[in-house]
Parts: structure tokens; C-alpha cells; sequence
């Protein structure tokens, strides 16, 4: 059986960076698992940048206090305090691995300004950030020479006794299920935006593989109705266009060219938080002041040489997705899922309540972000959780042995398997997909309202009966990305279920969460995280407490 | 738009050869070339296999040749590229397939792991950054903004005539590293990409330079490390 101390699930930047941490010991073998290579993890896909205090004048607590204001007071204060303290000198570790951050006149990193942070603290690599630190990670992963299983699905994990005893996965190549042995298992395996499939920035990838996983091992999801709407997505396909734009003094207009949010958020305009844009956006919309459903981001009195040194991908991709060069012309855009702030409930150290599993970045929830996340947060957060992942379970892989690899968790995959293959109907998964992604966006969406959820909610409940009427047309071993995204689907139907069950429970509305029949904060009897666990008919819920040290909740305004 | 797919398939465990089928399909006009593809394997054919993610043009997971160039499918719109309505679609060159427009990329990624792809340093780590000028930076983001898609090395007739070729997308992220003040490995790295494999084999053809999607040209960064090479051999630098 294939077997490694540590297994680490997901290759982008949290998953790399535990495996250049673990690896760091010496004496532990480490494996990464990704169902794609690692270059092709949606963390390069992450444009403006990552926050940390790093000019003379900033400080972590001033970064943690904004952090902890733009998660409208449900982010945990402790591991808030942890990110924004080790921020930079993760910062410096990824100069020092060769990031190549854009500079000042006197050659030290540069920081721009963003949503919600009270300074200028975000570092950039012009508008690829994300691109240059997944590549600087992969750098390192090879220089680590950490085994990697690229292409290969996690299907599940194997518990026995209590405790994660590895995966069962599949290598994409040859379709083979393989049971893999682990004394621990980190899993960082990203967003699940694909559940808005239609009306999200995120990958294709991102279908919440983890989350569902550990759902299904008794884990409980916190804060899955916590989803972030980003203010600036293109119309024909999602594509985000990064806050960047606006931190270096792009305007957001309405059909009349005013600029709108003086009336939302009129002292920080349009470097407000994601929340806060996503709403006024959408309102403007709503109330007739938008075109063909978008506002517009006006960067034109930016110049073409200062887009071209700080903006470059954004203008190819408006000039590729919306025949439009923001160097002339308006750009349209609409707000658009971008991420999930809840996640897998892990500690500090990105342990969950299963021993043996360990959880890190997006798909974890520690909770840096509480209901809405400050963007070039992300990053930060993949970094840090990452890293101390990886530390916390070095010290348990030498304390415990294997244990016992339950078989049986192979055969109940085995049957998954056939049971998917065996399918027949006149429904198609590709479909299937895309009605899931428009209910969500538009049932539980920015605006959200009791009468809409539970439509939304029965809505999924139906589709996770068609799936099985959806025929996967491959039947074949190699490659077959039919049976995967039957797969993904399955998964996606899951966590679409929580999140919906999730944001009808929580009767407040509270950063990303916003609902039309309970529009104020409720601190009285909703300053709590949701925890919900796999029961026979659905989530069941549970509520636990949010960890205040430093700042106490008060009236969020910008 | 209605567009007439012709895609050059092959599945390893029925086909002996690789044949083409047609698909003809109706799309909105700014569709992409990958938004056809999901379409027709949504719609008509879930067989269809091709990797995919991002569909923005960073992760590098869907180049392949469209009407006989290397391009990424995501960020081409079928409405620049077709001829007449029509796309004829075949995977990457210079590398095995695995299942129509899916091809193993080991050697490339082997290519990748041959230049020592990492930062190596010298001496203490400064407490806070490496100072470096913004100038300098701007110009190796040019080739660090490589997304390893493969497209050059399709395109690249040296590849194809000799297998053991580091290609241009190595080279590229080679010079990337020698090209760092930071780096203190620049002479291993120059003999690595100035073996007989390397540098030299190069006959600028342009190729590379033509097809990457990203604006990386890796001619110009193999160029730059030919004139690494005969600054140090000539003993200036």
C-alpha cells in the first residue's frame, strides 16, 4: 500500500507551503496529492496581492484591527492576531525564495492600497500575485523534492477507530483506486465557487473537494453561509478583476457616471469592503442605475503606461472577455462569487476535531475572515495556516504509528464508483451544473430573503435526485473527466445543501450575509459561528463561540 | 454562432489511431475556444477529455492547437480563429497523448526540474528584502510570467527533431533565475543551459515567441543567456 507519514491534499499555495514546511524536518515523508498539477491551482489565479505590515508607520495591530472590522466581528481575534503578527515575515520568506514584488524607487517592496485596510499594506507582483507566489512555492516544493501524485482525485477519507488513517484516491491516468496510508492528513484543497457555477471567479477545479470530505468523516463546516461576493466580475464568464484596480484609483460609475458609492460608503469609496461594494452594486442595479445588469470600474484616467506597469492582466483580460480596453472605454462588471469564508472548523494549528486531519486555506475555517474577507487576506492565509499545518502535524506523526487502514473504505469507493457509472436518464451533469450555479446566485446570493432560500434549498434538494438520472457517457478507464465531474458535482450538491441550510438559520444579516427580512446585525444573539455536521436528513446545526481578545463588536462603517 | 468543431480524438483503450469527429454546435459570439469544448461535452459528448481550470489565461492547463497554432482555448475567442465556422482542434505537439486533447507532459516537466528551478542563495539572508530595483524587477517578470502551458514547446521545431532539447520554456525560466541579483548559482545554471541540450541549439526561429500566450519571449530570454555565456567565457561578467 502507498503510504507516507504526512499526505498533504491540494497543491496550491496552502498545500505547498505545508510541504516545504514539513519537508523542512528532515525526517518525515511527505507526499503531496492534487487532482492537477500544482501549477494549475487556482491560487494563481489570485491577482492585487498580500497584506502585511511592512512600512514604517503600519503595524499588525493596525492590520488585525481592520481585519477583524471587516469580518463584521465574527472572525476569531486569536488566530486573526496570529495571521496579521507572522505576516511579515512570511513576506520576507517569499522575497528571500524569489518573489519578485514590485519595488519602490529605492528598491524595497511596494504596498498598495486595498479594501478595508486603513493603509497602503498590500504587497504585489503588478496584478499576478497569485501567479507569482503559487510559482514561487512550486520552486521551492521541487527544490524540497516532496513526492507529488498530480492528477490523482481524493475520493474520500479513511477513518478507523477515531482517527484519519489516510485517502482513498484515484489516479486520474489510469483510473485506478488507490488506498493511501497516512498518519496525518492536511487537506488544502481550496474554495468551492463552482457551486455558483455561472456567477463565480473561481476555477473549474474549485468544487469544494475537501470541504466534503471532511463532512462526510463527522467534521463539522463552520460559516459556510458567509459566501464573498466579489464587487468587480466580468459579465461573459466570471473572470475577476482585481481590487488592485481600484486601490490604484479606479472609479466605480452607474449609468450616469456618478460615482455611487459617496452614498454607501463615503469615506472609503470604492476601497470599501467586498460586502459593502457587492451590495451597493447591486442595488444600484436593482434600482435601474446600472446597464444590461452591470456598473462600471472607469480606470481611464489612469494612463495606458501606469496600467501597463501595475494593471497588465486586467487589461487583457477585459480586451479578451469583454472586448473592452480600459485604457479608452468603460469596463462592465457585476459582483461574483469569489470565496468561501467558512470552511473545515479547525484550531490555530489547522487541527480538526478528527485526529490525524488537519485543514489549511480556503477550504479551512480558523476563522481569519469571520463573514467577509479583506482582500489580499487570502494569500495571507493560505501562508501562514499552511506553514503551522504542517508544523502541528510533525509533532503528531512522530507521537502516533499507522494504525489499521480500513478496507472498507476502498470497496464503499469502489461502489461509489460503479454505482455513478451505472447511471441512467435523460439528465445531463454539464446541466445539472449550471442550474445549481444560477439557483445558488440567485436564491442565495447577495441579497438573500427566507422565501428565496427555501426555494433555493428545495431546488438542490431536486437536482441531488436528477444526478442520479445523469448518465456519465465515459465508461472508460483513462482520464475520464466525465466520471470526475459527476463526481465534483456530487460533492458540490452536498455543500450547495449547507450552505443554503447554514444562511436560512442564521436570522441576521452580518457581513456577506445579507438578508433583506433581517437587515441589522443581531450581536445579542448572533455573534456565534454555525457548525454543521452531516446528519440523516441533512446538516444538522450547532453555534459555538467566537473568540473576542482585543476588539470588542461595534457599528461597522466606512 | 453556429461552429463546426473538427477535433483530432483518441481514447487508448479502444482506438489504434487518432481520427477526427465533428461536432457542430450553437454558441453565443464571444464564446471562447474552451467554452465550445465544455459545451459539446455538457451537451452532445461527455467522452470528450481535455484539461481545463481557470478559463482566464493564468493556469496553463488548455493550450493545444487551433486551426495549426498553439493557443490557450480559454482566452481565444472562436470568433478570431475559426475558418469560415470552422475550428479544427488537435493536442499539443512534441509530446505523447494520453487521451484526445490530454497529452503527457512528464518531459517537459522534467526539462522544467533540469535548469534547478529555484532560488539559490549565498551567504546570510537580509533580515527584511533583497533590495532591488523596480526596473530589474519589470523586466524578469517578464519570463517569471511564464504559465508552463506548453504552447512553445509545441511550437518548437528543435524540440521536435531532438527530444533531449530543454525547450524554450526551461530556458526562459532559466534565465529568469540568472538574470536575479539574488541568485548566487549563475554560473551551474549557465552550464546547465549552455550544454549541448541547451542554449546553442537554439536557431531563433521565433516560434515560442510567436505562440506564447503570455508575451514571455522565449527567444529574447535565450538570446540573453547566449550573451551571458560569451560575457563570462570572455571573461567580462
Amino acid at each position: 500500500m502507498l503510504r507516507h507519514d504526512i499526505l498533504i491534499v491540494g497543491a496550491g499555495l496552502a498545500g505547498m507551503r505545508a510541504a516545504v514546511a514539513a519537508a523542512q524536518d528532515g525526517s518525515v515523508d511527505i507526499a503531496v496529492i492534487s487532482k492537477v498539477h500544482p501549477l494549475r491551482s487556482h491560487s494563481g489565479a489570485a491577482e492585487g496581492g498580500i497584506n502585511a505590515a511592512l512600512t514604517e508607520g503600519d503595524t499588525w495591530e493596525s492590520h488585525m484591527y481592520d481585519t477583524v472590522k471587516g469580518s463584521d466581528f465574527v472572525g476569531d481575534q486569536d488566530a486573526i492576531e496570529i495571521m496579521c503578527r507572522e505576516a511579515p515575515d512570511e513576506v520576507w520568506w517569499l522575497e528571500h525564495a524569489g518573489t519578485l514584488f514590485n519595488r519602490t524607487a529605492t528598491g524595497e517592496v511596494e504596498v498598495r492600497a486595498f479594501g478595508g485596510a486603513s493603509v497602503k499594506r498590500t504587497a504585489f507582483v503588478a496584478d499576478m500575485t497569485g501567479h507569482a507566489l503559487l510559482h514561487t512555492l512550486y520552486e521551492q516544493l521541487v527544490a524540497s523534492g516532496v513526492k507529488v501524485y498530480d492528477e490523482w482525485y481524493v475520493l474520500s477519507l479513511a477513518t478507523d477507530g477515531g482517527t484519519c488513517r489516510g485517502v482513498v484516491a484515484m489516479d486520474i491516468r489510469t483510473g485506478e483506486l488507490h488506498p493511501i496510508q497516512a498518519k496525518a492528513v492536511i487537506l488544502a484543497t481550496g474554495g468551492n465557487g463552482r457551486i455558483y457555477s455561472g456567477r463565480t471567479t473561481n476555477a473549474w477545479i474549485n468544487t469544494g473537494d475537501g470541504m466534503a470530505m471532511a463532512y462526510w468523516a463527522g467534521v463539522p463546516l463552520a460559516d459556510m453561509e458567509y459566501v464573498q461576493f466579489h464587487p468587480t466580475t466580468l459579465k461573459s464568464n466570471g473572470v475577476l478583476i482585481t481590487e488592485g484596480v481600484r486601490g490604484e484609483g479606479g472609479y466605480l460609475v452607474n449609468a450616469q457616471g456618478e460615482r455611487f458609492m459617496a452614498r454607501y460608503a463615503p469615506t472609503k469609496m470604492e476601497l470599501g469592503p467586498r460586502d459593502v461594494v457587492s451590495r451597493a452594486e447591486q442595488t444600484e442595479i436593482n434600482e435601474g442605475r446600472g446597464v444590461d445588469g452591470c456598473v462600471f470600474l472607469d480606470l481611464r484616467h489612469l494612463g495606458e503606461a501606469y496600467i501597463m506597469e501595475r494593471l497588465p492582466q486586467t487589461r487583457e483580460l477585459a480586451i479578451n472577455f469583454a472586448g473592452v480596453d480600459p485604457v479608452h472605454e468603460l469596463l462592465p462588471i457585476r459582483p461574483g462569487q469569489h470565496y468561501a469564508m467558512g470552511g473545515i472548523r479547525t484550531n490555530l494549528d489547522g487541527e480538526t476535531v478528527l485526529p490525524g486531519l488537519y485543514a489549511a486555506g480556503e477550504c479551512a475555517c480558523v476563522s481569519v475572515h469571520g463573514a467577509n474577507r479583506l482582500g489580499a487576506n487570502s494569500l495571507l492565509d493560505t501562508l501562514i495556516f499552511g506553514r503551522r499545518s504542517a508544523e502541528k502535524a510533525i509533532q503528531y506523526v512522530k507521537e502516533v504509528d499507522f494504525g489499521t487502514f480500513p478496507e472498507s473504505e476502498v470497496t464503499r469507493q469502489e461502489e461509489r464508483i460503479r454505482r455513478v457509472l451505472a447511471r441512467q436518464g435523460n439528465e445531463r451533469i454539464g446541466l445539472l451544473r449550471e442550474e445549481m450555479g444560477a439557483t445558488m446566485a440567485e436564491k442565495v446570493g447577495v441579497f438573500r430573503t427566507e422565501a428565496w432560500m427555501r426555494e433555493g434549498l428545495a431546488t438542490i434538494k431536486e437536482l441531488q435526485e436528477r444526478q442520479h438520472r445523469a448518465p456519465v457517457d465515459d465508461k472508460g478507464k483513462v482520464f475520464n473527466t466525465d466520471l470526475t465531474a459527476a463526481l465534483e458535482l456530487e460533492v458540490m450538491l452536498e455543500q450547495a445543501e449547507v450552505i443554503a441550510v447554514s444562511a436560512l438559520a442564521r436570522t441576521e444579516s452580518r457581513g456577506a450575509h445579507y438578508r433583506l427580512d433581517y437587515p441589522e446585525r443581531d450581536d445579542a444573539n448572533w455573534l456565534k459561528h454555525t457548525l454543521a455536521y452531516r446528519g440523516e436528513g441533512g446538516p444538522r446545526l450547532e453555534y459555538a463561540d467566537v473568540t473576542i481578545t482585543r476588539y470588542q463588536p461595534e457599528e461597522r462603517k466606512y | 454562432m453556429d461552429v463546426t468543431y473538427r477535433i483530432l480524438r483518441f481514447n487508448p483503450d479502444t482506438d489504434s489511431a487518432p481520427h477526427y469527429e465533428t461536432y457542430r454546435i450553437e454558441v453565443p459570439d464571444s464564446a471562447t475556444v474552451l467554452d465550445g469544448l465544455q459545451a459539446i461535452k455538457d451537451v452532445q459528448d461527455g467522452t470528450l477529455t481535455f484539461r481545463r481550470s481557470c478559463r482566464q489565461g493564468i493556469c496553463g492547463s488548455c493550450a493545444m492547437r487551433v486551426n495549426d497554432r498553439e493557443r490557450l482555448a480559454c482566452n481565444t475567442q472562436i470568433s478570431h480563429v475559426a475558418d469560415g465556422n470552422e475550428l479544427r482542434v488537435e493536442p499539443l505537439a512534441n509530446m505523447a497523448v494520453i487521451k484526445d486533447l490530454a497529452v503527457d507532459m512528464t518531459p517537459f516537466w522534467q526539462k522544467f526540474n533540469a535548469i534547478v528551478p529555484y532560488t539559490i542563495h549565498a551567504g546570510e539572508r537580509p533580515e527584511r528584502e533583497y533590495l532591488v530595483s523596480n526596473e530589474k524587477v519589470r523586466h524578469l517578470q517578464q519570463f517569471a510570467g511564464c504559465i508552463q502551458c506548453g504552447a512553445c514547446y509545441s511550437a518548437c521545431p528543435i524540440v521536435g527533431s531532438d527530444p533531449e532539447y530543454l525547450g524554450p520554456a526551461a530556458l526562459a525560466k532559466a534565465y529568469r533565475f540568472v538574470g536575479d541579483p539574488r541568485d548566487a548559482a549563475k554560473k551551474e545554471r549557465l552550464g546547465i543551459v549552455g550544454s549541448e541540450r541547451g542554449i546553442w541549439r537554439c536557431h531563433t526561429i521565433f516560434n515560442c515567441t510567436e505562440v506564447c500566450p503570455k508575451g514571455v519571449d522565449p527567444t529574447y530570454a535565450i538570446e540573453l543567456l547566449k550573451k551571458a555565456t560569451i560575457r563570462r567565457k570572455l571573461g567580462l561578467g
